[in-house]
């Protein structure tokens, strides 16, 4: 036997090992493009925002109801129109989405055999690959002339036409991501409740649902999240006039809509309506941090064990 | 609720006399033919796709007892326990041929709903599987879904896991997640899951397989009670288990050919087949 101890010390020369230092390295600088990026997105909005708000109050801006930046006279900078533009198209949009994207869910899920979820789910996916303009134009040349025969008094731009497109856009959001967290469930659960006499319907709604709640309501605030920054659909559809008002025929303009409106304008670099696009991002960027913030919570919190 | 019909215990095919007519060339050894029969399987096919997993099974299943089903793996003991209470419907590919019978009626007839069936006939699984839900609503469950949670829910839930000899263990706790449980009160819990309905029968997919050999005793111990108020059917590869805890028992060979079934003792100390006593001395399997 041997007594030379046996060498197992790093070759420096050796190539293998150098191209794993440098892999790691690539690696991440690839990961560190991103964080970067996020954190400089981050800076400009802040940085924009200081500027606006030394010269316009933080109160005025949170609470006013008006939105004229452009009033050469007397200009007003009260966000709360664009919010409410935003807030309607969210909630319209939330209530098509969540209960039709839920029941697709659960039909993928549950009911439909394999060769149909085969068809459908991709279906969906491609649902949600087509360009938001597109969705506007949809919105503008089908859903408004509906909404129109119904209503001849109905603009051509209305909220209610922007939320019903933001809502079919992100039906298939809400039924991707639920369906995989319902398809995640073992099926150990539903033998258990078909074994003690549940009914398809029993076991959709009582075992699979709850099981899989954390990944469905993660599926809502993300398409929720979605929805408040939509901007493409909602510029085409809800139009550009910032107005408290209950009418969903009425037109509207979100947040988004507003940032497309300055940002292809003429609101030269320095004047205020340029420094307003900055504090609206900060808005917009701060209510969807919240979301995902949100739904990270909420995935933690009711994420049910199972084995 | 056709399963509920009139509990004619046997029907004129399991008589003695004209047993002899019924037996086909895939009738097994033994005695598969008993008086107090509760299910009657009859030349019983099952397919999974082109794959035949069940060969012609003729089996009687005596009431209040314990009857083990055994075979290596893939014999199909498991489909056959399945196909009791039309758990194969589950399975898209799954197809069902001949004739099994509890008490007196086809459950494959048309108008049988396995929805009634199953609440008949409880089944507890391989791994335990409780919902994420509290001890006491995995135990509720049951009896929600079948509407019998009109009464007293607590003292019937209470009475199910005191059979499922649990309640000792978990009686503070019944708020709790039954998920919290050790391996073996989680399948003590599915047993109290299961026969808190108050089923006829229990379905057992090698119940204890998944348990240290502590919780396995518990397990078989709560079969043999079980064994005095409800008809017991257990799967189970554990061949000293079958010995055990079981009256009857059916060996299942490979490919899904039941080839002896008898009484118990029977089978272990002097079974007919030559087969099967091979299997039972380890000698393949």
């Amino acid at each position: 036997m041997s007594t030379e101890p046996i060498d197992l010390s790093r070759e420096d020369n050796n190539v293998g090992s150098l191209v794993d230092r440098a892999a790691k390295w690539i690696f991440f600088a690839c990961a560190l493009v991103t964080v970067l990026t996020t954190l400089a997105i981050i800076l400009v909005l802040v940085d924009g925002a200081i500027d606006f708000f030394s010269q316009v109050s933080l109160v005025e801006y949170l609470t006013g109801t008006d939105w004229s930046p452009r009033d050469a006279t007397d200009p007003s900078f009260g966000v709360l129109p664009l919010v409410w533009g935003t807030l309607v198209v969210t909630v319209g949009s939330a209530l098509i989405a969540l209960p039709v994207g839920t029941l697709t869910a659960i039909y993928l899920s549950e009911y439909a055999d394999e060769r149909v979820r085969r068809t459908v789910k991709p279906t969906l996916e491609v649902l949600a690959g087509i360009p938001t303009i597109v969705y506007g134009f949809f919105a503008l040349s089908f859903i408004t002339p509906i909404i129109q025969y119904f209503n001849p008094d109905v603009g051509t731009f209305n909220v209610l036409s922007g939320a019903i497109v933001v809502g079919i856009m992100i039906i298939p959001m809400v039924s991707s991501i639920s369906e995989d967290a319902m398809s995640a469930v073992p099926d150990s659960l539903r033998n258990a409740a078909y074994g003690l006499g549940a009914t398809k319907f029993e076991v959709s709604t009582q075992v699979v649902l709850p099981a899989s709640l954390s990944g469905i309501l993660a599926a809502y605030i993300l398409a929720i999240s979605r929805a408040i920054g939509e901007t493409m659909a909602v510029t085409l559809a809800v139009g550009m006039l910032p107005q408290i008002t209950a009418s969903p025929f009425a037109e509207m303009q979100t947040m988004t809509a507003y940032m497309v409106e300055i940002g292809t304008g003429d609101a030269s670099v320095g004047s205020i309506g340029y420094m307003s696009l900055f504090a609206i991002g900060l808005t917009l960027f701060l209510m969807t941090f919240t979301m995902n913030v949100g739904s990270m919570w909420v995935r933690s919190r009711y994420r049910e064990e199972y084995q | 609720m056709t399963a509920n019909g009139p509990q004619t215990v046997t029907t004129s095919e399991s008589d003695g006399a004209t047993s002899d007519d019924a037996m086909t060339d895939d009738a097994p050894l033994g005695s598969p033919r008993v008086d107090d029969a509760v299910i009657e399987s009859r030349d019983l096919d099952v397919y999974y796709g082109d794959d035949q997993a069940l060969h012609g099974i003729n089996m009687d299943i005596p009431e209040r007892k314990v009857t083990a089903l055994i075979g290596p793996s893939g014999c199909g003991k498991s489909t056959f326990l399945r196909s009791i209470n039309r758990m194969n419907d589950l399975i898209d590919i799954a197809r069902v041929e001949g004739d099994l019978y509890f008490h007196g009626k086809n459950v494959y007839d048309e108008d049988v709903d396995p929805v009634a069936l199953r609440r008949k006939i409880g089944m507890v699984f391989q791994k335990p599987n409780p919902f994420p839900k509290s001890i006491f609503d995995n135990v509720a469950y049951g009896l929600r879904v079948q509407g019998k949670d009109d009464g007293d829910v607590e003292e019937k839930v209470r009475t199910a896991l005191e059979r499922a000899a649990l309640l000792d263990e978990v009686e503070d706790q019944l708020d709790s997640s039954g998920l919290d449980l050790s391996g073996g009160q989680q399948q003590r819990l599915c047993i109290a899951r299961a026969i808190a309905p108050d089923p006829e029968v229990i379905l057992m997919d090698e119940p204890a397989s998944a348990l240290d050999p502590v919780a396995t005793s518990k397990i078989e111990d709560l079969v043999e009670e079980l064994a005095e108020e409800y008809t017991v059917v257990i799967v189970t590869h554990n061949m000293q288990q079958a010995a055990r805890i079981s009256d009857k028992t059916a060996v299942f060979l490979t490919g899904g050919h039941l080839v002896e079934f008898d009484d118990t003792n029977k089978i272990f100390e002097n079974p007919e087949s030559d087969r099967v006593e091979d299997y039972i001395t380890g000698k393949f399997g």
